[in-house]
């Protein structure tokens, strides 16, 4: 598998070289040599990459008013100490110009800062469908107790422990948990959002290379928290075919009774692999399962009784023999009624 | 800062000399910032319920728990406790003599424990229609408010009832006004809390 | 166990729950190593407990204790039994958070900690930190300081300040009996539900927790009241609101924070327990619970917290800076302005604690910008800071090492919370480690440095001798750069992504950085022991640093007027305030230390075991919650109650310290002040001063 970020990148190499150059040394150090891209300030998407501009930005314009007092405070202290010759002025305690400059910074400073967070806040929001020329991918995100289910709904496949997507495509993420809060995170892709049982909240991200990305939950959840990591792969289109081909072909077929007793229980992706009976599991490589319920990630967000697995194998075994058609095939096939789904609570306040 | 200035208006210590009467002033002033500590607490509790009120996930609603009747007699039977409280206020600054004032409050304390006693039947009959605080969240916002009101009410009540046996041993002195003066406070508080309980919880509810 | 009595008697407690019982019945060498370590902490706690009973029953103190301290309504007292409180606890969570360093440290796919003990260890250290370390010594700071500077003799409710005491006590006993008998919370001091509701949670640890954080909320609403009251009732004669030092401005404030932004967190913990308790359905996930409702409950306390804990601080270094400068603080009205617009602001704020819950993005931004207002007044009251050492005269003494540490430091944590007020940033760094870096920024070098500058600098009034000075240095040296060592690379491992609450980790890229925060953490314990170092060589060289004469930092508020320790009543006769910096301007004119004309005989409230009955209830109660024991709940409740209605019939709450007792006191205070000699500011330091300063020379440095 070709996860160096210069295969597929696309036009001249400068941008790229640049942006390793600008990216933050440490980390460019320590993480260059990865495989697997950990941080923002090294992104592999459109997003990730404007959160690391506003994030030096932000910086850049608080030093104006952070640096002054790093700077001039030892300046004051040597010139005034105690037993210093400058002048001392007791009763000295305003002075109109010093407390116009005072307000006066700040405020222009905050000022901008507000204007550009108005607009990238508008901008980066994750509810925000991604302007593309391509229809977006969509993934069903569900978070477990500790580990993460990526429903394929289009496709009718689902995996654990590893993401993978096709690159320069957008991607529609919808996500729900099935136990407590928790919260989906790819960094280098971008910002994260929170899963919560019975809501459904939304995140659009898109990558621009194929690679292998670190992705994680943020918010504790117990004692295996610390395990629900998971391998983000993103791939060319004809990789990603491949995939939910393989997918088709030897996935664990995911129907109530397995729910129940593999993903509902308490332990990470390998104890799943374990209980699954996948015995040369290794971390970060998915487990696929397919064919699974058409309604699953509706009947996990109303805690209702799904349909079990679809044994409706014609379209699927099609394109599993021939997965260039696959792509061809009409998406009413497989695709449930797409935008409408459960949005019976909404997340924003 | 003159002394007379901040005289109570609603006490009257008598001879009782300027330091005390400023003691006095500061708790009452002190129960004030108390009250409004409580009502953010209440506050808070309406905002909850406003935002549970559709949570009743197919269990009972507004129309089926709520009945007006007997919730319009409990007002009643409040608001004309504030009445008999505001009576025991007046005897408490212009009257020599505690007779008209124990009276006042015994009725008062009557009514208070008749309010009670009315919410009690009225959880009652709520709870046999299936309205229990583990059926939803809405019933389970809902017993987080009303009874908290109901518990200050009791609480109330044994502050009064405690009140009274102050009288009996220490007479009317000035212990006895301002912590008669703190409950009327808290009498009246109550009062305003439960008008926003009646038009929140159950107007609202039903609308 | 089996059988009803046992089961009535101790409700759910068994032989589990001690710490060390697990390893027993199934000894690896992992299970052992986690049981030494809660063990060990166990068993410190219950030796502990009998050591201080042992030694006082040994001094023969008993009585002393009750009488002189445990009963006493004075407001000097009981701020000392707060930072008492406090200190216990900051040592407690200190070395909770270098075990967490240490176990992050060798964390690369391991460690030494199970999750379970790591997610306790996380808990209790910011539940501690807050509610038990942070409050109590910024209560304890004001109780002392506060009437003092207002030219008061006592709070307006001396028994509620014994209540609120009370109920600190009781929560942070909960805390330490919940180390004899575990578990406790793995949810975080945030507590989150679903994740700490009976269905994922259903042990006793959420429970401790609970019942230790109400009895602490209600315990800072009382004292919130308590403060209030007493700032705006029980003022000096022309102690008008604009004349007040900037710490009591601060300390309204604060007070005013906690009336308003406790109940909240009550209401949330309130709810919460009812779910876990009596099956209700406020946060939960099913049958329309809605744990949203908690967030928000929670945060509408959370970000008035975070200034309650960081005003008094404000205002202890406003005292300091000016003090150390030798000169008037720069720009009061701004300063009281700018105290005043951050309590308002941290009101509407409290959203930026949750910007990845997907709300719209309007909202969002509009909260974010909201947070960033607030450092419009912060950053100006830091130009302030600077603009009152400019053209002064900097002694760099103990507190001034902590207000520069603070002062450069700050600015930083002020940064880092500007990224963390902008959402679109805020998705990438939330709930990282660089969030816990940014809130420690500002809680250490603000909150925590602000309480101990405070200490340096109030000690002599409150001990009448100072705290020796060389090891009080290295104390705020290390402290400093402990700090950075523990926090900088905190930062860098949350842009990195390293999630905050990590038991290990498996990026290798993490390690060098989790290696120098342990460092860190091993940096700041030292300067844990030099704190220790110091009080002891203080109080063994007590001595050569006494200053019975009450001034020792030349200071400028009306507490440095009276004698050290200043007597029961605080000052013999209220004084008369005509200016800002009141006790300054008396010195200025040499009016300082004058006879009176007349004495008065002085009303205080008389001792009262409330304090002491709350505290025994309320523990008694919590912990009967926690482990099921209702006889426990009903007794301790019956208790309360009939404490609380035997107290209204009470009649005798005051007694009178006669003028010529008064009299006595301060004419041979004024004797000894007579005797000394005054020193100036350059030797502060040394035995010499006693606490006399020479009077001020307009314009010419002391």
């Amino acid at each position: 598998m070709s996860e160096q970020p210069q295969t597929s990148r696309r036009g001249s190499p400068l941008p790229w070289v640049l942006s390793r150059i600008l990216g933050w040394s440490p980390v460019t150090l320590l993480t260059g040599c990865s495989a697997t891209h950990i941080t923002f300030l090294d992104p592999q998407g459109p997003i990730a990459q404007a959160q690391r501009q506003h994030f030096w930005f932000v910086v850049a314009m608080t030093m104006i008013v952070v640096l002054p007092v790093i700077i001039q405070t030892p300046w004051i202290l040597w010139r005034y100490r105690y037993g210093g010759k400058a002048p001392y002025r007791p009763h000295w305690d305003m002075s109109r110009w010093l407390d116009v400059m005072m307000w006066g910074v700040p405020v222009i400073v905050v000022a901008i800062l507000a204007v550009v967070l108005w607009q990238q806040t508008h901008r980066l929001d994750p509810y925000r469908p991604l302007d593309s020329d391509k229809a977006p991918l969509q993934v069903q995100v569900v978070g477990f107790d500790w580990k993460w289910l990526f429903i394929y709904p289009e496709q009718g496949i689902a995996t654990m422990g590893q993401l993978v997507l096709p690159a320069d495509r957008p991607i529609s993420f919808q996500l729900t948990s099935a136990t407590v809060l928790q919260t989906f995170f790819i960094p280098a892709l971008g910002g994260q959002i929170d899963a919560m049982n019975r809501m459904v909240t939304k995140l659009h991200l898109q990558a621009n290379h194929t690679g292998r990305f670190a992705g994680k939950n943020m918010q504790y959840n117990g004692g295996g928290f610390h395990h629900q990591r998971f391998t983000v792969r993103v791939v060319d289109d004809r990789q990603f075919d491949d995939f939910i081909a393989h997918a088709h072909r030897q996935g664990q077929p995911l129907d109530r009774q397995r729910y129940e007793e593999v993903l509902v229980q308490q332990g990470d992706t390998a104890d799943a692999a374990r209980a699954l009976g996948l015995t040369s599991y290794q971390r970060g490589e998915p487990i696929r399962f397919a064919p699974i319920p058409r309604d699953l990630f509706r009947g996990i967000v109303d805690d209702a009784p799904f349909e079990s697995a679809v044994h409706n194998p014609a379209p699927h075994q099609q394109a599993a023999m021939h997965p260039v058609a696959y792509q061809a095939l009409p998406p009413k096939q497989q695709t449930p009624p797409k935008p409408t789904l459960p949005q019976d609570k909404e997340t924003s306040q | 800062m003159t002394r007379t200035a901040m005289r109570h208006p609603g006490l009257n210590l008598g001879p009782a000399h300027a330091d005390a009467e400023d003691t006095r002033e500061e708790m009452i002033f002190g129960f004030w910032v108390f009250m409004m500590s409580d009502f953010v607490i209440f506050g808070l509790l309406f905002a909850t319920y406003v935002v549970m009120l559709g949570g009743t996930a197919g269990g009972p609603g507004p129309h089926e728990l709520f009945e007006m009747k007997s919730v319009f007699i409990e007002t009643l039977i409040l608001l004309t406790s504030s009445f008999t409280f505001g009576m025991a206020s007046l005897a408490l600054k212009y009257r020599e003599d505690t007779k008209p004032l124990v009276i006042w409050l015994i009725v008062t304390l009557l009514l208070g424990v008749a309010f009670i006693a009315y919410e009690l039947k009225d959880f009652h009959t709520m709870f046999g229609k299936g309205g229990v605080p583990s059926r939803s969240g809405f019933i389970s916002a809902f017993f987080s408010l009303v009874p908290l009101h109901g518990l200050h009410v009791l609480a109330a009540c044994i502050w009064l009832i405690a009140l009274l046996g102050q009288i009996a041993v220490h007479g009317l002195d000035s212990f006895v006004k301002t912590g008669l003066l703190r409950l009327a406070i808290l009498w009246h508080f109550l009062d305003i809390v439960w008008i926003c309980i009646f038009s929140l919880v159950y107007l609202g509810g039903l609308t | 166990m089996s059988g009803d009595l046992p089961d009535f008697i101790f409700g759910k407690l068994d032989w589990d729950t001690l710490p060390f019982w697990d390893a027993l019945k199934d000894p690896t060498t992992f299970k052992i190593i986690n049981a030494v370590i809660s063990g060990g902490a166990g068993a410190l706690v219950v030796l502990g407990a009998l050591g201080v009973v042992i030694l006082v029953t040994w001094l023969g103190k008993w009585k002393y204790l009750w009488s002189e301290w445990l009963t006493s309504p004075d407001h000097k007292k009981i701020g000392i039994m707060f930072i008492v409180i406090a200190i216990v606890m900051l040592a407690r969570a200190v070395i909770e958070a270098v075990f967490m360093r240490a176990q992050q440290a060798v964390g690369l796919d391991g460690g030494f900690l199970s999750p379970e003990h790591f997610g306790e260890f996380f808990t209790t250290h910011g539940t501690i930190m807050i509610f038990f370390m942070a409050m109590p010594f910024l209560t304890g700071i004001i109780n002392y300081v506060m009437p003092l500077q207002i030219g008061a003799r006592d709070l307006s409710f001396p028994v509620m300040n014994q209540i609120s005491l009370g109920l600190t006590a009781a929560g942070a006993a909960i805390v330490m009996i919940s180390l004899v008998f575990t578990p406790f919370s793995t949810g975080g001091w945030s507590g989150y539900p679903p994740y700490t509701e009976r269905a994922y949670n259903p042990g006793p640890g959420v429970d401790y927790w609970i019942w230790a954080v109400t009895l602490s909320t209600l315990s800072s609403t009382l004292t919130g009241i308590n403060f209030a009251v007493t700032i705006y009732k029980k003022r000096a004669p022309g102690m008008k609101l604009f004349r007040m030092p900037l710490f009591t401005w601060t300390a309204l404030t604060t007070a005013i924070l906690m009336i308003f932004g406790m109940p909240p967190l009550t209401v949330a913990t309130a709810l919460l327990a009812l779910d876990r308790y009596l099956d209700f359905h406020m946060f939960t996930s099913d049958l329309g619970g809605n744990m949203m409702n908690y967030v928000n409950l929670f945060w509408a306390f959370g970000h008035p917290e975070v200034y309650i804990l960081i005003l008094p601080p404000f205002g202890i270094f406003s005292e300091i800076f000016s003090t150390f400068s030798g000169k008037r603080i720069f720009g009061y009205p701004v300063l009281v302005v700018a105290t005043i617009c951050i309590s308002i602001l941290s009101f509407i704020v409290w959203l930026h604690h949750f910007f990845t819950m997907g709300q719209d993005a309007a909202v969002n931004a509009a909260f974010g910008i909201a947070t960033m207002l607030i450092g419009i007044p912060t950053g100006v009251k830091v130009y302030d800071w600077m603009l009152t050492m400019y053209r002064g005269r900097v002694r760099l003494s103990v507190p001034m090492i902590y207000a520069i540490g603070f002062i450069m430091l700050f600015v930083l944590g002020g940064l880092t919370g500007i990224i963390l007020a902008t959402p679109s940033v805020d998705y990438q760094v939330h709930n990282s480690l660089f969030l816990i870096a940014h809130f420690h920024n500002m809680l250490i070098p603000g909150l925590l440095f602000g309480m101990l500058s405070a200490t340096n600098f109030w000690f002599p009034k409150a001990l009448g001798f100072r705290l020796e000075e060389r090891w009080g240095r290295r104390a705020a040296y290390s402290w400093i750069v402990g700090f950075m060592l523990a926090f900088f690379p905190l930062y860098v491992l949350g842009v990195l992504g390293m999630p905050r609450r990590s038991l290990t980790f498996f990026e290798p890229a993490y390690l060098p950085w989790t290696l120098i925060a342990g460092f860190g953490a091993l940096v700041i314990l030292f300067a844990m022991l030099c704190l220790l170092i110091q009080l002891w060589v203080s109080i063994r060289d007590r001595h050569q640093n006494m200053m019975t004469a009450g001034d020792p930092w030349d200071g400028r508020s009306l507490e440095w007027s009276t004698s050290s320790p200043p007597p029961e009543y605080n000052f013999p006769v209220i004084p008369e305030v005509h200016s800002r910096d009141a006790y300054m301007s008396e010195k200025e004119q040499g009016k300082a230390h004058q006879v009176p004309d007349e004495f008065p005989d002085i009303v205080m409230p008389a001792n009262s075991a409330m304090g002491v009955i709350i505290a025994v209830t309320g523990s008694a109660m919590a912990f009967g919650l926690t482990w099921y024991i209702w006889w426990l709940v009903i007794l301790a409740g019956v208790v309360t109650l009939v404490a609380v209605i035997a107290r209204g019939f009470v009649r005798k709450t005051t007694r009178v310290i006669s003028s010529d007792e008064v009299r006595r006191t301060h004419l041979a205070w004024l004797e000894c002040v007579r005797k000394t000699t005054p020193v100036d500011r350059s030797k502060e330091q040394s035995p010499e001063n006693q606490g006399l300063p020479v009077p001020p020379v307009n314009g010419a440095v002391q």
